[in-house]
């Protein structure tokens, strides 16, 4: 059975975890799942994750949840070049350290403010807010921060731009896709939104 | 015991910290995130603590046993993924517990509203489910039969909120004979070391109050917990 990814580009770990294993020419299934679907919530999911939360990795019968254990998984077991997570004791340890702190600090701000320009239009006050689309290890906030514009700019070069903007033409047009989405559908996350918002 | 050994080839230095002390000058000048803990080996500083537990583990691979943070690929992912889930679940949700009942009415001269540490409290019980269900399941421990850093790091959090008066084991039997492994494996005297202070944070929102540094201090928390 082949390595199964089960990912929705919608979503900014899923987006790493896609770009790491193209760019290393890692083949695997790519299962795609819609969270705005709630297939997260499907029984099989279930099955591959309890956590119900892509990205999702099945390899035979070894399920991992997780985007930075998914991508440290891949690293070592298919031996990608060393500078994707360094053998070295200091230079890994800066990768780790990284990885934690990202959790708590832009990921979750990046969110939000996706979320509130995107999937709930109504609570906008559209010139008061920038637009800042919230990349996986980074914010792109382009007229603001150059210096995070120039780094943006390398780390599309070293991935390769058909790769980086395959990974994110779906977030990319997310908000031409809200105006064309089922609104039903979206009363899923009511609950969340007036948690994080209200 | 293996830990006993790799703590003796590290001379820390500990640093006792009350509030104030990581907006010093000093502190700022080894660590910019301003956060504890903080490692200083040399000339190499490092923040985060799953970054600093790898680092330990590797840097004194010779000493430290393996299954603490297991070599082996799966088993490896294991931890990472671990340590990854709980910084924003069981992690999050307990030191919220914790900072609503200890800060927060100081802080924002206010209760806590019912209806945010009813949340908070939904939160924890969610995160302590899928720690039974998906990550302890029927081991003794997160990785099977031996202890690994990741059961270090859950039990530090569930214990974080017991001095408040909230204890996420109270109605788990299974993890609370999960809780008496761990504590077996680092030996009761370390266990009962390191939780020390946090045993005595039922006072802590009046030593808060009555810090010299608080009237300073408050503004900056009060954006923490907005």
């Amino acid at each position: 059975m082949a390595l199964e990814l089960y990912l929705d580009l919608f979503s900014q770990p899923c987006r790493s975890v896609y770009i790491f294993a193209k760019k290393n020419n890692i083949s695997f299934d790519f299962k795609k799942l819609s969270l705005l679907d709630g297939q997260q919530y499907g029984e099989d999911f279930g099955k591959i994750s309890l956590i119900r939360k892509v990205p999702a990795l099945r390899d035979g019968d070894f399920c991992l949840a997780e985007s930075v254990a998914i991508m440290l998984y891949l690293a070592e077991k298919f031996k990608t070049p060393d500078f994707w997570y360094p053998a070295d004791l200091r230079q890994r340890a800066r990768v780790n350290e990284y990885l934690s702190w990202q959790h708590t600090a832009i990921r979750m701000h990046g969110s939000k403010i996706f979320w509130l320009r995107v999937r709930s239009p109504s609570l906008i006050c559209v010139g008061a807010v920038r637009l800042v689309m919230s990349y996986r290890h980074h914010v792109l906030a382009v007229l603001e921060y150059p210096f995070l514009s120039a780094w943006r700019d390398r780390v599309q070069e070293a991935v390769g731009k058909e790769l980086f903007d395959e990974a994110h033409q779906y977030i990319l047009g997310a908000q031409e896709s809200v105006k064309s989405m089922d609104s039903s559908k979206m009363q899923v996350y009511k609950p969340k939104i007036l948690r994080l918002f209200m | 015991s293996t830990l006993d050994q790799s703590f003796s080839l590290f001379s820390g230095i500990f640093i006792k910290y009350t509030l104030r002390q990581q907006y010093s000058k000093e502190f700022g000048d080894i660590s910019i995130v301003r956060k504890v803990p903080v490692m200083k080996d040399g000339g190499f500083i490092l923040t985060e603590s799953t970054a600093i537990l790898e680092y330990l583990t590797q840097k004194y691979s010779g000493s430290v046993a393996d299954h603490w943070f297991p070599a082996d690929l799966q088993q490896r992912a294991r931890v990472n993924e671990y340590f990854s889930w709980q910084h924003m679940n069981l992690r999050a949700h307990c030191s919220k517990v914790f900072l609503l009942r200890v800060r927060v009415p100081i802080v924002m001269d206010a209760e806590i509203p019912k209806e945010t540490m009813d949340f908070a409290l939904e939160n924890v019980k969610q995160s302590l489910n899928l720690l039974e269900e998906k990550f302890l399941q029927s081991k003794p421990f997160i990785l099977g039969d031996k202890i690994s850093v990741a059961d270090v790091v859950a039990v530090v959090e569930i214990i974080q909120p017991i001095g408040t008066g909230f204890d996420g084991f109270e109605g788990r039997p299974k993890l609370i004979a999960w809780r008496d492994r761990v504590k077996k494996e680092l030996g009761e005297k370390l266990f009962e070391e390191a939780h020390e202070a946090l045993m005595k944070s039922s006072n802590m929102p009046q030593k808060l109050k009555n810090s010299s540094s608080f009237a300073q201090l408050k503004p900056i928390l009060q954006k923490l917990f907005r």
